[in-house]
């Protein structure tokens, strides 16, 4: 069933745009991620505009970390007081986030950064928790409980000035690095249209040392309230968001999300890494090759943006 | 009485002495002022009608009639950039830009423009996919050639040989598709009579792509009102997501 997207400005089916966002809400809801690096470039790839598919995912995104933050809170299993923290962090990197990815989209070395930012951050991230998952199940294996160092030895960054006590996570800890992540993942989370939860789940696991119980709650908290401003942003600036497609997009995704979060609790946790690690360094490599192998067309065909002035040159 | 006679001959003659080379005329019509973009729309065809107009002068020939049907869309500026590999990486490097680039364009003919007229020929009237394009082409064209491909790529741009239906000797349909992609805005339909690889008329007419009901709420809603849309579009994903909550509840 074709029906017209209103702002993309084309037909597209609308079983397909559902589908496509059920299996990625199963994958999202399975590993308790955003899902936006997987549903933004499939989107383009039909011939939305990367501006309408960025904002519309946003809305998206908005609504499924919704549903999954109520849940997380009826348990009390996010940290609040770190997920403000992380959002005033992650609010200023948007607008940085934003800003660049108008100055590139201007000199048309956007493709390339995202491509490059994704194989990067995807790749790295990927290879840390194969590599962690790999060993917890081998520890696994020979009988041996994984023990995860606790206290003592603290990282030389929780020790920066201005530490703050997060009672939920158990944390006692410098707002620096903390803020300067969330501005790290506010700026790749506008630059390449996505939530970030694959960037701030690890980093708050690995580099923190945060619960697993609080930490997707917390990013959650973090994903709604920035998807939130990404989409009124969008919506009063570019006005790229497709309210047809968020629609479907919503609905896709909050099915899919459900059943993913049941499959996901017959999951072990070293299982569960594994898997995540699999699919992001899957993503990874589609980026790579897309970058290093020569492209079917050498040559590609855009909007100009910057006005005429440029144009007569 | 007579004189006036006299004087309507004489003036049928000189105009017959003054401009025998341009003495048809064309007549266009389209099935349609507009095109409306309805929640199901996947695109259209225009239909094109023409009379080609005879004097007296023409009547007598015997010539065999071309007919050419341009249809452009709006125009915008577009970027046209060529990769090039760097170290291990392909990345964009040479590029050119191209101004007032129809968004769609449809060339329909009764038989292959080569066939009836010569390449020169065509680009001084205009006719084929290119002409205005390949001008701006400051380098070896190839650029030009990119952008006509990729726009025929997606059945933005299309030749239709066999596309202009001669009814009568003197009256011609033509068929042009509007793409599903079609942007909204007006578009252009120049028709040029032919024969013997020279243009003896030319007429043009437009018409509109526009949204209509749903389709045009939208749109302006999220042109016009962009903080209450946002903020309708959040309220929707807050419904949605509390709803999921509502119904998935088991435990």
């Amino acid at each position: 069933m074709e029906f017209y997207l209103p702002i993309a400005e084309l037909p597209v089916n609308i079983w397909l745009i559902v589908g496509m966002s059920a299996v990625v809400g199963f994958i999202s809801g399975l590993f308790g991620v955003g899902g936006g690096f997987l549903i933004t470039p499939l989107l383009i790839f039909l011939g939305i505009s990367p501006a309408v598919a960025v904002a519309s995912v946003s809305t998206q995104i908005a609504a499924s970390s919704l549903t999954a933050l109520i849940s997380y809170w009826k348990r009390r299993a996010l940290d609040i007081r770190l997920g403000l923290l992380l959002l005033s962090g992650s609010s200023i990197g948007t607008i940085c986030g934003v800003m660049a990815f108008n100055a590139l989209r201007r000199i048309g070395q956007l493709d390339l950064t995202i491509g490059v930012s994704y194989v990067i951050l995807l790749g790295g991230i990927g290879l840390l928790m194969l590599y962690e998952s790999l060993k917890a199940l081998r520890a696994r294996r020979r009988g041996l409980a994984s023990k995860r160092p606790r206290g003592g030895n603290h990282p030389w960054y929780f020790g920066l000035p201005f530490r703050m006590r997060f009672p939920a996570s158990g944390l006692y800890v410098s707002v620096i690095p903390l803020l300067a992540m969330g501005l790290i993942v506010g700026f790749f989370g506008a630059l390449l249209g996505i939530g970030g939860g694959f960037m701030i789940v690890p980093a708050l696991i690995y580099l923190f040392r945060v619960p697993t119980m609080v930490v997707v709650g917390t990013s959650m908290f973090q994903i709604l309230f920035s998807m939130s401003g990404a989409t009124m942003l969008h919506a009063t600036t570019n006005h790229s968001v497709d309210f047809v497609l968020a629609l479907l997009l919503i609905v896709g995704g909050v099915f899919g999300a459900q059943f993913g979060a049941r499959a996901g609790r017959h999951l072990k946790g070293e299982q569960f890494r594994l898997l995540l690690a699999l699919i992001v360094l899957a993503v990874a490599f589609r980026f790579l090759g897309d970058l290093a192998l020569k492209p079917e067309d050498v040559f590609s065909l855009s909007a100009l943006v910057t006005p005429i002035a440029g144009a007569a040159e | 009485m007579r004189s006036g006679h006299i004087i309507i001959i004489l003036l049928a003659g000189m105009m017959a002495c003054t401009n025998p080379v341009r003495a048809e005329s064309l007549i266009l019509s389209l099935s349609s002022s507009h095109v409306a973009i309805t929640s199901t729309y996947i695109g259209t065809d225009m239909v094109v009608f023409g009379v080609i107009g005879r004097d007296q002068a023409s009547a007598t020939r015997s010539e065999h009639y071309d007919i050419v049907v341009s249809a452009r869309g709006p125009r915008n500026h577009m970027v046209v950039r060529e990769k090039a590999s760097l170290g291990p990486f392909w990345v964009n490097q040479r590029e050119q830009k191209f101004i007032f680039v129809p968004a769609t364009m449809a060339v329909a003919s009764n038989r292959p423009l080569d066939e009836i007229t010569s390449p020169e020929m065509q680009s001084r009237y205009q006719l084929g996919l290119g002409s205005a394009i390949i001008a701006q082409d400051r380098r070896d064209g190839r650029f030009a050639e990119a952008l006509i491909r990729l726009k025929q790529r997606d059945r933005l741009y299309e030749t239709l040989p066999h596309h202009v239906e001669f009814i009568t000797p003197n009256v011609f349909k033509a068929v042009i598709p509007v793409p599903a992609r079609a942007p909204t805005g007006l578009y252009d339909v120049e028709v040029a009579l032919m024969s013997d690889s020279v243009r003896l008329a030319s007429q043009s007419t437009h018409f509109e792509v526009v949204k209509i009901g749903f389709e045009q709420d939208v749109a302006d809603a999220a042109r016009l009102h962009g903080w209450l849309y946002g903020f309708a579009a959040l309220l929707m994903a807050g419904l949605f997501g509390w709803l999921a909550t509502i119904i998935f509840r088991r435990d």
